[in-house]
């Protein structure tokens, strides 16, 4: 045998020297523990309701609020799908989140531009701005529902202006890191300020926009429960407000459930949404 | 592509970038014919970056004229494309997409646009990646591909700002060989600014050596070499040679402003030299 093999025969078994990892398993490997990370962090949060709800039971104080548990609250998803509660309260929030979202796009994006391109726009806005960035969205209701026809109206406001700086500063952000070079290529080109927009700011920033609007999501999404407490009769929050009036806590624990499943889904379609439109160090696919 | 070069008329230009700034350079002339190829060597802050951002159209004159084909020159225009220090692709974009872009902004139909786009990635042979990411190209790679998006404008000149000065030795010397074919072929002029001497013999007709501060042309010299040009060749050499020294005496004027330029010049000899 030479001497400088990899392999080694010893009594007939032969060992080679260690496999180079398959890419493809490797893959697989990775992400099966990713998934099983991932069942295993819910798995805990169920465990810890569902111990929450045993100790609310077998306590003679708190039995009442047994209904809090998991048993009870997955049991009432049926019926509260079935006379619509879920599809109706789903479908009046989503109207609102995504009327929000719309106009905090279309406003927050040439904002951010306007801040990124202009310092005379950025030196003057900023002070308003951070102002009025910091007034709690929820603060506006009275004068909202003074100032709009309908509570439907006022909580696409509230769900707007709170919604509206995350996209506005993100983009701002973003057009602050663009390489200035690109301008001048562009310029050189024959671009038109028109051109410089719609093919080198826009899909410059797009990461950045995303990431925007997904941070506009989550600040929308938890505004609009309490927006709508008050004032209308459909949505989210005013299926939870009704269930804790008539005391139905299964009902109101799923419901709860529902805001934190939608928002996750929603969430990750714009973490998703990121990573297919991102440029940043894309690979062939 | 039909591609024809422009005479170039540079009359008493001088520029300074405002009142409070010393000149950058002043009453610099220069006439060149159709597809002749200007290479202008010179040290940092001569101005000779600025000159060709001028004759780009994306800085203003201070005084003097600028005429390309009798034309004044007073914005940018894809008749007189220019190439930067570094290539600058849109990392959103594919190669063709990379190419294209400049037809995009001037309305061209998409047909016609990817022929030209398929012609001009022929000409820089980067057919094999066309459909990449830019980002995922090597320098070299992405500097050719940059060529590719200038000539696809089908300028009458083209203008060059250290393109290959990021570039490793081998790559570098492809390029110039390349560039110069690409021009001769289609009959474009080429301005480029280089600190590169071997450069400016490899690729000129003429190289102008410009220094002092503020810069001015010091010497034109004719470079009449056979293509292709070999590093080896003793003519190739010997020019070589020659405009060193030119360079030298030429950074030996003692400048308006800087009583100390002369030590600075011979600092930067040194440098020139190893390149």
């Amino acid at each position: 045998m030479s001497t400088n093999s990899t392999n080694v025969v010893t009594a007939g078994v032969n060992i080679d020297a260690p496999e180079k990892a398959n890419p493809c398993s490797r893959i697989i490997k990775t992400k099966g523990r990713s998934l099983a990370n991932w069942v295993g962090g819910l798995l805990i949060l169920g465990a810890l309701w569902w111990l929450g709800g045993y100790m609310l039971y077998i306590n003679p104080d708190t039995t009442n609020f047994a209904d809090f548990g998991p048993i009870p609250t997955f049991k009432a998803f049926p019926h509260l799908w079935s006379d619509g509660t879920i599809p109706n309260a789903l479908s009046a929030s989503s109207y609102r989140l995504f009327s929000a979202l719309g106009i905090a796009i279309v406003c927050g994006i040439p904002i951010g531009i306007l801040i990124g391109r202009s310092k005379v726009f950025r030196e003057v806005s900023n002070s308003p701005f951070q102002l009025l960035r910091m007034v709690s969205p929820l603060s506006w209701e009275p004068i909202a529902v003074i100032v709009f026809l309908s509570w439907n109206q006022a909580i696409i406001f509230l769900l707007a202006i709170a919604s509206v700086w995350p996209v506005a500063f993100a983009t701002a952000a973003g057009l602050a890191k663009v390489d200035p070079a690109w301008f001048k290529v562009a310029k050189n080109l024959g671009a038109n300020p028109w051109h410089i927009l719609i093919h080198i700011i826009l899909p410059a920033i797009t990461f950045d926009i995303l990431t925007g609007v997904r941070s506009a999501l989550g600040v929308a999404w938890i505004v609009l429960v309490p927006a709508e407490f008050l004032g209308v009769t459909s949505g989210l929050g005013y299926s939870i407000a009704d269930a804790r009036e008539t005391l139905s806590y299964d009902h109101l624990t799923a419901m709860v459930l529902v805001i934190g499943i939608f928002g996750y889904i929603l969430d990750s379609s714009c973490a998703l949404a990121i990573k297919k439109f991102s440029w940043h160090h894309k690979e062939e696919p | 592509m039909s591609i024809r070069g422009v005479h170039i008329s540079v009359k008493d230009l001088t520029h300074r970038y405002n009142s409070k700034c010393p000149l950058t350079f002043e009453k610099v002339n220069i006439e060149a014919e159709p597809g002749e190829a200007l290479i202008i060597i010179g040290r940092s802050g001569c101005g000779k970056s600025t000159l060709l951002h001028i004759i780009a159209g994306l800085l203003a004159t201070t005084s003097g004229t600028l005429l390309l084909n009798n034309e004044v020159v007073k914005k940018p225009s894809s008749r007189w494309v220019m190439m930067f220090q570094a290539p600058h692709l849109f990392p959103w974009l594919n190669v063709e997409q990379n190419v294209g872009i400049g037809l995009k902004f001037a309305g061209w139909p998409k047909k016609e646009a990817q022929a030209r786009v398929a012609e001009a990635i022929g000409l820089v042979h980067m057919e094999e990646f066309a459909k990449q990411n830019a980002q995922n190209l090597s320098g070299g790679q992405q500097q050719r591909v940059a060529l590719a998006r200038s000539l696809v404008m089908e300028p009458e000149l083209l203008l060059l700002d250290e393109p290959f000065s990021a570039l490793d030795a081998f790559t570098r010397t492809a390029l110039q060989k390349d560039v110069r074919s690409i021009a001769k072929e289609l009959g474009i002029n080429i301005v480029m600014v280089t600190h590169d001497i071997d450069e400016a013999v490899l690729m000129a007709d003429r190289a102008l050596v410009m220094a002092g501060s503020p810069g001015k042309i010091m010497h034109d010299i004719r470079i009449d070499l056979e293509d292709p040009r070999d590093r080896e060749d003793p003519a190739v050499q010997s020019m070589r040679a020659n405009l060193m020294q030119m360079f030298h005496d030429a950074s030996h004027v003692p400048s308006d402003d800087d009583p100390s330029d002369e030590v600075a010049a011979d600092g930067d000899m040194s440098t020139l030299h190893s390149v």
